[in-house]
């Protein structure tokens, strides 16, 4: 049986006077996939950002890999070096090269010599299948290539947890494939993995678990077979009929 | 192919020119003398021109603008151009014969030599040793020094004011964003003219005089007629630039190992703090046991007259020193955080984020990711201010400042009435700076270009 | 990167205590400075001057930090944490602006309004400690028209009213004129307005009085050598801009040469060699005005500026545009008249409005080559011997006036930009 690598207790969100996150209850045992999905403005984003703490929590508590995220979290950047983080916007730095990219917080964060950063950073983008592309710098990159050089550059912090927040919602449909194609990859080696996204046929492929949100609140949660086939909320049954 | 061969054809003509005149002096000085003298530097600059015109037409060439790719015909190609080409010459002649005429007349003649005389005046201020016996080109030298004075102090306050309020437009609390709203709108709508005249006329002379002004600091005094402040005196001098310069080399050294060392095993030097150390602790050492040692001079309160006094000693500010370089820096500043707040606002805040969520510490996402892109936004404009500012810095004529418009431009103007040669000179001056920080820029912009598809 | 280090640890346990003894604090700090500025009272006096500086200062610290509770409930409260309040640097910075605003404001504005005079005709007048407004009004008519005779001044609104009338001509043209608007701008317009200026502030022809250019001055000839310059260097930039984008290279170069030329030298320089040298360049009895000498120099000057702003919209321009035009068999004169510089206009409108503004900032140098524009006529007015010691009050007046047109003019460019980006 294994432990919780992330536990999520009665935790509740208000930007302002507005609340965004109403009671998430939530745990994610090691290795597994975890797909969120609900409409806009129902807070999926916000909770994940929440698990790396690049939004803060007013109530409740949030546990990652046995340290609780308060205010008091002196080292909040080892935490996150833990943590990986994809964007929809692939927020690559303009002005370094891929390889740079990916060899930034390596030598910066975990101190790592120079080469050894290298070797590991031509490692993962082996593994996303965009090596030729290392010396390029991210303007000259489709957006499918940059996407997976995100991904690749996450990776390199060698993370225990990785969370993807819409990966593809910002691709042209045909490189979506090749992103998700990087996901499923990544998804089979092992990786804990929480997954913001409308890709139903991923979540079909590779989800242990599908998380059904809606104004901020967990609507539905279920193993993603029963999920699709017998889903058990008015809400959600009204959901997956639109965009399935 | 034909544009290459002109082009050669110039350069051999320029350098064939170059060559004449050097080994035989101006042999068409006995067909120019009967005609007028003006001809002579028309002459001088021939082999300039035989290169600019080389310099074009390679330049064409490269570019591969032949009058088959322009697609029409041969007149409409040529014709133009020979007309406009025809117009500027025309221009030009029609200037130089009429100066020529005008100049017989009056008895001016055309030449250089003037700058050797003796310029009878004095200037208030000045960096070198001056006085009114110098030659006028020396005098050039120092009225020039005195504007890159009043240039380079207004550039580092300029920087520092304009920094300031640019991030400060930005801050999420609501009096220091509006504060500094209105300090760029106040700033920017008021002539720098009048600011000028405002600070040096109303603001300055409502400072105390000098022997009723209580002293800043204990020992420097701000006054109507100037601000004093103590000598720097030094014993040694050398010992102490040297020891300036080794901490530099060390600190440069000290970089290069940090680097070096974060390559191979990845530890961390704390090379800020290393540099401090070596900046405070080898001048001190050459303090200690070098000989090295520094006196002040006070200024001390002389009476020049009943009702007249001064400091005496020590190092005199001028008061329209002080105006000049307040008005610019105030002025260029307002443009300046301009630049700076849209270099800022330029970077997504996605940036940021994806930054922090590797893990980098709030110090580190400023230094590798935030100021590299923030930088290459803000710098080309901010030097475009910078040239403002040293072009500004000419209305120095208005208050009496002597830069090198007033002191040239002006009283030498006034006193040899060689109006041609010298204008020509001080706008050729500010052609050169002008025309040396823009290609500098060009080249730093190829430079650190982010690449795009 | 912000500091959130609270002492006494104020949460919403103990609101009530710690929001009282917090605003308390603050009160006292600002009291305290307003206190010492208006009445010259010092509530903490029995402290050392250094001490009883530095005190108000540290208890609105103290104060703000208190009150620092996320969420009170407090509509009041809560805006003002989440303003000005997020944390301790910024709560320093906020104290230290309001005290700056305290200590310079009210007494400015005593100065200004409260104390000054503005009634009565001579310098006995101005009795008060305050601003001698008398003066300005006084000198007026100086400031603003120059030497110009008084009861000529109505030629100079006059012309200014038609000529803004006539710039204003294009609001109103009907759909068929709107080709021509381009024309009417860079050719008509000019000549016009010329004719305006040339008959009627100038004089000389029907019946009207022939009054000298050195007699003109004040904020009318700024405004004069400002609209002049902008009307014939739009024509003159244009062409510019147009050469430099040419595919000809003589035509290229000698235009780069020009613009780089006059951007490269200070406008002093300039207006020195319109009144020294440009005699010298021409026939020995032409003489021209002094005005219309610096009005080319000027003119030339901007010109290469209005060339950058021009060429801006030009290149801003989608490429489509060209080539559907030529693919129609336009050529290049007709591609430009018709269709480029239509929209290309529009465009750099904006940019041409900053180029005014620049202009309208920079014109007051004229005085240096002797015009009484209004810096002039201050000078003047300065060292009047029944006028002396209020060279505060016109710096001040010029620097309002000035403001108050600047800020006007650049407001509008910034809302017509914003108008052409969303029409877009």
């Amino acid at each position: 049986m294994t432990e919780s690598i992330i536990k999520i207790e009665n935790m509740n969100k208000w930007f302002g006077d507005f609340q965004v996150l109403k009671d998430i209850n939530l745990e994610v045992e090691r290795n597994k996939k975890i797909v969120v999905c609900g409409p806009s403005g129902s807070g999926k984003s916000t909770l994940i950002r929440c698990i790396n703490r690049l939004e803060e929590h007013q109530r409740g508590s949030i546990v990652v890999d046995g340290t609780e995220l308060n205010e008091n979290t002196k080292n909040i950047e080892q935490i996150r070096a833990e943590v990986g983080m994809v964007f929809q916007q692939f927020n690559l730095f303009p002005h370094l090269s891929i390889l740079d990219n990916c060899t930034l917080a390596p030598i910066w964060v975990k101190k790592m010599p120079k080469k050894q950063a290298q070797e590991l950073a031509m490692e993962q983008l082996e593994k996303v299948q965009i090596s030729d592309q290392a010396q390029k710098f991210p303007g000259q990159l489709s957006g499918g290539q940059q996407q997976r050089c995100a991904i690749a550059r996450a990776l390199c912090m060698q993370p225990k947890i990785m969370l993807f927040d819409e990966p593809t919602s910002a691709l042209d449909p045909e490189m979506i494939k090749e992103v998700l194609d990087a996901m499923v990859n990544l998804a089979k080696g092992g990786m804990t993995m929480i997954v913001v996204t409308h890709e139903m046929g991923f979540a079909k492929e590779v989800a242990d678990e599908v998380i059904f949100m809606d104004e901020g609140m967990i609507v539905e949660k279920a193993d993603t077979k029963e999920f699709f086939a017998n889903p058990k909320n008015e809400r959600t049954k009204l959901f997956l009929s639109q965009i399935l | 192919m034909k544009f290459r061969i002109l082009s050669y054809l110039f350069f051999f003509i320029g350098c064939l020119d170059l060559l004449v005149k050097i080994l035989y002096g101006n042999i068409f000085s006995d067909f120019t003398e009967d005609y007028y003298e003006i001809a002579n530097p028309i002459l001088v600059f021939t082999p300039v021109l035989f290169f600019s015109i080389g310099g074009v037409f390679l330049k064409e060439s490269k570019v591969n603008m032949s009058i088959e790719n322009f697609g029409t015909s041969r007149l409409k190609y040529y014709s133009p151009q020979f007309i406009c080409l025809a117009v500027v010459v025309l221009i030009f002649l029609f200037f130089t014969f009429n100066a020529q005429i005008n100049m017989e007349n009056r008895g001016i003649d055309f030449g250089f030599s003037f700058l050797n005389q003796e310029a009878s005046f004095d200037m208030q201020f000045s960096l070198m040793d001056y006085d009114g016996q110098d030659p006028y080109w020396w005098a050039y030298v120092v009225a020039l020094l005195n504007t890159l004075l009043v240039a380079v102090l207004g550039i580092i306050f300029c920087t520092i004011i304009g920094v300031i309020i640019g991030i400060a437009r930005l801050s999420p609390n609501f009096l220091i964003r509006n504060s500094a709203a209105w300090y760029v709108e106040f700033f920017r709508n008021i002539p720098l003219l009048l600011q000028i005249f405002f600070w040096y006329y109303a603001a300055l002379r409502a400072l105390p005089l000098p022997q009723d002004a209580t002293p800043l600091f204990g020992v420097t005094y701000l006054t109507i007629k100037g601000y004093y402040m103590p000598a720097f005196i030094w014993n040694n001098l050398n010992i102490f630039i040297y020891s300036l310069m080794a901490a530099l080399i060390a600190i440069i050294f000290v970089r290069y190992y940090a680097i070096k060392l974060r390559d191979t095993e990845g530890k961390q030097l704390p090379v800020f703090y290393i540099s401090i150390i070596l900046l405070i602790f080898l001048p001190l050492l050459a303090f200690l046991f070098g000989g090295v040692s520094l006196i002040f001079e006070l200024p001390v309160l002389k009476q020049l007259s009943a009702t007249s006094f001064i400091y005496d000693g020590g190092i005199a500010v001028p008061p329209e020193l002080i105006a000049l370089t307040l008005a610019l820096s105030l002025y260029t500043a307002t443009f300046v955080a301009e630049c700076v707040r849209a270099g800022i606002q330029g970077i997504s805040k996605g940036q940021k984020e994806a930054a922090a969520s590797l893990g980098l510490t709030p110090n580190q996402v400023l230094k590798l990711v935030i100021m590299p892109q923030a930088l290459r936004i803000i710098i080309p404009p901010t030097t475009n201010q910078y040239l403002n500012l040293t072009k500004n810095s000419s209305l120095a004529a208005a208050i009496a400042y002597p830069d090198l418009v007033l002191v040239f431009a002006g009283t030498a103007l006034m006193q040899t009435g060689r109006a041609i040669e010298i204008v020509s000179i001080t706008m050729l001056t500010y052609l050169s700076i002008s025309l040396a920080i823009a290609a500098l820029m060009n080249w730093y912009n190829k430079m650190i270009e982010i690449k795009e598809k | 990167m912000m500091n959130k280090f609270t002492f006494l640890n104020p949460d919403r346990s103990n609101i009530s205590s710690v929001l009282i003894t917090g605003i308390f604090f603050i009160t006292i700090g600002i009291l305290d400075v307003l206190l010492n500025t208006f009445f010259k009272l010092n509530i903490i006096s029995f402290l050392p001057s250094k001490i009883s500086f530095i005190t108000p200062f540290i208890l609105g610290i103290i104060g703000f930090n208190l009150i620092r509770i996320e969420y009170t409930g407090i509509k009041f409260i809560d805006v003002i944490n989440k303003h000005i309040n997020p944390s301790n640097f910024n709560a320093a910075l906020t104290l230290i602006i309001i005290f700056l605003i305290i200590k310079a404001i009210p007494p400015s504005l005593s100065w200004m309004i409260l104390d000054a005079n503005i009634s009565g005709d001579t310098k006995e007048a101005c009795t008060g400690t305050g601003a001698c407004w008398t003066y300005i009004k006084v000198w007026f008519k100086r400031f603003m028209y120059g030497m110009y005779p008084n009861e000529q001044h109505w030629r100079i609104n006059t012309a200014f009213l038609l000529v803004i009338a006539l710039g204003t001509f294009g609001l109103f043209a009907t759909e068929k004129m709107k080709k021509f608007l381009a024309l009417y701008y860079v050719l008509i317009y000019p000549i016009l307005a010329f004719m305006i200026i040339y008959y009627l502030i100038s004089g000389g022809y029907f019946g009207l009085e022939w009054i000298e250019t050195g007699a003109w001055g004040g904020l009318s000839l700024t405004f004069i050598v400002s609209f002049f310059c902008l009307i014939f260097c739009f024509p003159l930039g244009m062409i510019l801009a147009l050469g430099r984008r040419s595919s000809l290279p003589a035509v290229r170069y000698v235009s780069i040469g020009y613009i780089e030329f006059w951007r490269g030298v200070p406008l002093i320089t300039v207006l020195f060699m319109s009144s020294v040298m440009f005699p010298m360049f021409l026939p020995e009895d032409f003489f021209m005005d002094k005005l219309v000498r610096v009005i080319i120099a000027i003119t030339l000057f901007e010109g290469a500026y209005c060339a950058e702003v021009i060429r801006g919209g030009l290149q801003s321009l989608p490429r489509g545009q060209y080539d559907a035009a030529k693919s129609l068999g336009m050529g290049y004169w007709k591609m430009h008249i018709f269709v480029i510089l239509p929209q290309a206009l529009k465009l750099v409108i904006p940019g041409i409005c900053n180029t005014f503004l620049a202009l309208v900032k920079d014109t007051p140098l004229i005085f240096v080559v002797g015009l009484a524009e209004i810096a002039g006529m201050l000078a003047l007015a300065k060292t009047n011997p029944k006028w002396l010691g209020f060279a505060m009050e016109g710096y001040i007046f010029a620097a309002i006036i000035f403001w108050i047109i600047c800020y006007a003019m650049s407001k509008y460019s910034y809302n017509l930009e914003a108008k052409y980006k969303t029409e877009r």
